[in-house]
Parts: C-alpha cells; structure tokens; sequence
C-alpha cells in the first residue's frame, strides 16, 4: 500500500510539483520586477520544449543535452519579444501589457501548430522500462526532472542571494523607486529577469514534454497551474514559488488516491481542477499566499 | 563658486507649477534646512535636484556643472545622495544588503564606508541580517540614510528624516545628522520640526507657495518671531 501510494501518487506528485515550480518562478520574478501577469509563459514553455525537439529529432542529440541549446534560445527569445511587445507598453497600466501577453502567447501557439501540426509528438518513441529497486520504482525521466528542477532553482536561490545583479533584482522587486535612486541599472536587471524567465521556462517546457507527450497546448494547459503555484507562495517571492508549485503538484497527484474506500478520492478527469480550486480559495481568503506577496 | 546652487528654477510633477523662481544655495560642509508650511512645496524643491520633477525655468548647478534635467542615477554618481520620506528602504533585503545596493555604483572595496555607516548606527550592526521591513521606524530610518551614505556623497537630501518618529528617535536623529556633517558631508534637509532643525543648521530658507519667502542663519530664524509663530508652530 505504501509503495503503490510513494510509485504512483507522491512521486509523480513531485515530479509534477517540480515542474511547476520553475514555471511559477519564472511568472513570479517576471510580476516582481515588471509587475504584470506573464499570461504568454505557458506557450513559452511549449516554444522551449519544441527548440529542444529540434535537436532531439533534427541532430539526434539526447533530450538532456538538447535542454542546453533550447535555454539558451527560448532565454534571447523572452528579450527580443520584450522588446518588440512589452518594452513599448511598460509606461501604461498593466492590464495593456496582460493583454499584450495573451496576444504573445497565441502568436507563439500558432506558430507552433504551424510548423509542426496539431498532433502530439514523443521526444523518444517507444516505452521506457523504470528502475526498480526492491518495491521502489521510478523511471529515470523523474530522477532527472526533480534533480535537475533542484539544480535550477538552487542555482537561481545562489545568484538572487550571491550576485550583485540577483539582489538588484531583489531590490528592483520591492521598491523600483528607490533602486533608481541608488543607480541601480533598470535595464540590465529587466533583461536579466527575462534571461533567467525564459531559460526556467525552457526547463520547465522540456521536462513536461519528456513526461508526456509534446504538444502545442502543453504549456497553456498547466499556465492556471503555475500562476495558482506562484499565488499561493506570494506573488514576487522565488523561494515561495518554488514551495507553491511543490504543493499544488502534490495535492494534484494525492487527490486522485483512493484515500476513502478504493475509488480515487477525485476523479483523474478533474486533476486540472485542484489548482483551480486552490486558486479561487487563495483569492478568497488569502490572495498574498503563504509568504505575504504582493496582491496580483 | 557654491556647492549647490538652485538658481531661479520653476517647475513642478505634470503640467503645472509649484515652484516659482525658487533659489537655494548650500555650501560645502553646511546643513541648510528647509521649513515652511504644509504645501509650501519643501520636498518639492528637494526632488527638484534629485531630477524627480519637470523643470521649465532656471537651473541647478553641482559643483559648477549644470545637472539641470538629469535622471536620478546620473545625478547620483555626481556625489548627491538622496533619502525619501517614506519608502526608503527594501524591506525583503537584509540590512545589510540595503547598504550594498547603496554602493551599487562602486566597483572598489567600500568596506571602509560600511564600518562607517556600522559605527554610526551601531544598532544596525547587530541587526544586519535582518530584513529591513522588520525594524522599528527608526531603526529603518537608520538604513535609509546609511543606504544613502555609502556612496560617500559629498551632498545627502534629507527628506522629513524625523517624521513618524519618537521624540528619542529624533534626538538620535539630528545626533547622527551632526556626525555626518562632522565628517565633511553638506546636508540639505527638509524638516517639519523645525525648531530642533534650525538648531543645528548653519542656514535656513522658508518657502511658502513654492517661493522664497526668508532666508538667514539657523539661530537668526530661530529667533524671528514673525517666523516662529507664522512657521515654526510650538
């Protein structure tokens, strides 16, 4: 009973969490630094994981070195779209550039859809065995997700608590008055937080396809996912992002255990509407989330 | 040749005015205060050589230069630090992270502007670590103009630095506003409590409706009487 419960539920819970965890950082530092909502960043996980299937398929490089090439791009792609969008429209209210998100966010749907169909696509086709050790099994794909998910953001706790830029980027998020005051370059963090945006959507985006399949609304289906995660840990806080995005994940997962009785507690049909509900009652009860963030 | 000269300037936020042909100097190693009335435009006047406002007549020279129009970091690397009234601190930053962002524009070592700041405040010290929105008033006070100091600025804009504060903070206050001063540093400041800030100052302008109405020694305005009952309140 234990380890059906830890195979099947608690793990791919983690996994699951994990993933929206770097989405939800990357939604949290874009609404800190920019203050708006990054309604594109779904379609901007699905473009990262297409990158890396360009790769995988195009030069038959394996799905965890492709990861490197589709960071790199799906990272100058947040810059130059904030450039040609966003970067015009920052002066005005915030709902403009929400709106112009949505918009983003459908251009690069399409694009998708247009290059490569409607039909989902597997980075490696055929089945894949898990390792089992005694009762314990888990496939590699989740050791790599939930390790390389700890790599990231631990990287990014390291550079926001570490580097000059990271606590710039810290301070741009609580006062951007004042880090104007003490010179601090507006600019140069603005891109960096699309850089580091990006580059964990890509993450996200690849990690999602290696656990299902690829497809153009894969990013769109988790976007109220990650926007709940990034609520519930407190809007504009990093570290609450990540813990929120554990979270949600888990409970997803859980709701579906036969907790009474043998039938799943939740139907797996209405998974999608854990977060949902942890969404509606955040804004309730409790809309700055468990770390005391800002009111989205 | 003065340190800070306000030369005549008229401007104001959007499309109208509220200064009107202010003029304002401050020397090197002074302490001007600046008192008036609610509204007088005091902080105003401030903001305007911070480059925070439109300016449509008249200039603002810094050590001869004209700075006139300059956004806020480029007035910042000139030497002119300024503290706002009110949100002056980042308060998911620590302490001590607040003073590196004040140092921001440094590329050398300012340890030896940190142990300053550190030796004038010596409760910020112990509480380093500690995310600045979770001090008292007047300790956070403390981080905003340490924040402000550690760029070594020939000029620091004190805006209100006693407001909201206990009559012991505001004591601790002018105490650390003389220390600063005594290390070479000009100070133009805003002051509602306008009795104790003139104490300390070597010179005074009253405003009113965003123009000059009076200027002299700190002790001379102390004793006007028409100022003490028109400005300086009980």
């Amino acid at each position: 009973m234990l380890m059906e419960f830890l195979n099947f539920y608690l793990i791919p819970g983690i996994v699951l969490g994990s993933i929206y965890a770097l989405g939800a950082v990357g939604v949290t530092l874009i609404y800190g630094v920019l203050r708006f909502a990054h309604i594109a960043h779904g379609d901007m996980m699905t473009t990262g994981a297409f990158l890396a299937l360009v790769f995988v398929h195009g030069l038959g490089w394996s799905v965890p070195v492709a990861l490197i090439p589709s960071i790199i791009l799906t990272a100058i792609l947040a810059v130059v779209l904030d450039r040609l969008f966003y970067r015009h429209l920052r002066k005005g209210a915030p709902i403009v550039m929400l709106m112009a998100s949505l918009g983003v966010g459908l251009m690069l749907r399409s694009a998708v859809q247009v290059i490569w169909g409607v039909d989902p696509i597997a980075y490696v086709s055929g089945i894949q065995r898990p390792v089992v050790y005694g009762e314990f099994r888990i496939f590699t794909r989740h050791i790599l997700i939930v390790v390389g998910a700890l790599v990231v953001m631990g990287g990014l706790h390291l550079f926001l608590t570490r580097a000059r830029l990271g606590k710039a980027m810290r301070a741009m998020s609580d006062n951007p008055t004042l880090a104007r005051l003490s010179g601090i370059d507006t600019d140069r963090v603005v891109m960096a937080t699309w850089v580091i945006a990006g580059g964990m959507a890509a993450v996200a985006g690849v990690f999602l396809g290696m656990d299902g399949h690829l497809h153009s609304m894969l990013g769109w289906h988790v976007l109220l996912a990650v926007f709940a995660a990034a609520i519930l840990g407190g809007v504009g806080n990093p570290l609450g992002a990540m813990l929120g995005g554990l979270i949600i994940g888990v409970v997803e997962e859980l709701a579906t255990y036969p907790w009474i009785g043998t039938a799943p507690l939740l139907e797996p049909t209405y998974k999608a509407g854990v977060a949902f509900a942890i969404l509606i009652a955040l804004l309730i009860w409790r809309p700055t989330g468990l770390f005391k963030g800002k009111v989205l | 040749m003065s340190l800070l000269e306000i030369d005549g300037i008229t401007g104001g936020y959007g499309d109208s005015d509220i200064l009107h042909d202010l003029s304002m100097r401050v020397e090197e190693g002074e302490v001007v205060v600046i008192v008036g009335p609610n509204g007088a435009g005091k902080s105003t006047a401030m903001k305007s050589v911070f480059g925070l406002l439109t300016i449509r007549g008249g200039a603002i020279r810094f050590k001869g230069e004209e700075i006139t129009g300059l956004k806020p970091d480029q007035i910042v690397r000139r030497g002119i630090c300024y503290v706002p009234q009110v949100e002056n601190v980042f308060p998911s930053l620590s302490v001590h992270e607040n003073l590196e962002m004040g140092a921001y524009l440094r590329r050398d070592d300012f340890s030896a502007s940190l142990d300053r700041v550190y030796d004038l405040f010596p409760p910020l010290k112990e509480k380093r670590r500690l995310p600045a929105g979770s001090l008292s008033g007047g300790q956070r006070q403390m981080v905003a103009m340490g924040r402000a100091l550690m760029l070594d600025p020939a000029l620091l804009l004190l805006d209100e630095p006693t407001a909201g504060l206990s009559p012991k903070f505001m004591d601790q206050i002018f105490d650390i506003v003389r220390s600063v001063n005594a290390q070479g540093v000009a100070i133009l400041m805003v002051e509602q409590n306008a009795k104790q800030a003139l104490a300390l100052a070597g010179r005074g302008y009253v405003l009113a409706t965003g123009r000059n109405r009076h200027e002299d020694t700190g002790a001379a305005l102390l004793a006007d009487r028409e100022v003490a009952e028109m400005f300086l309140g009980g």
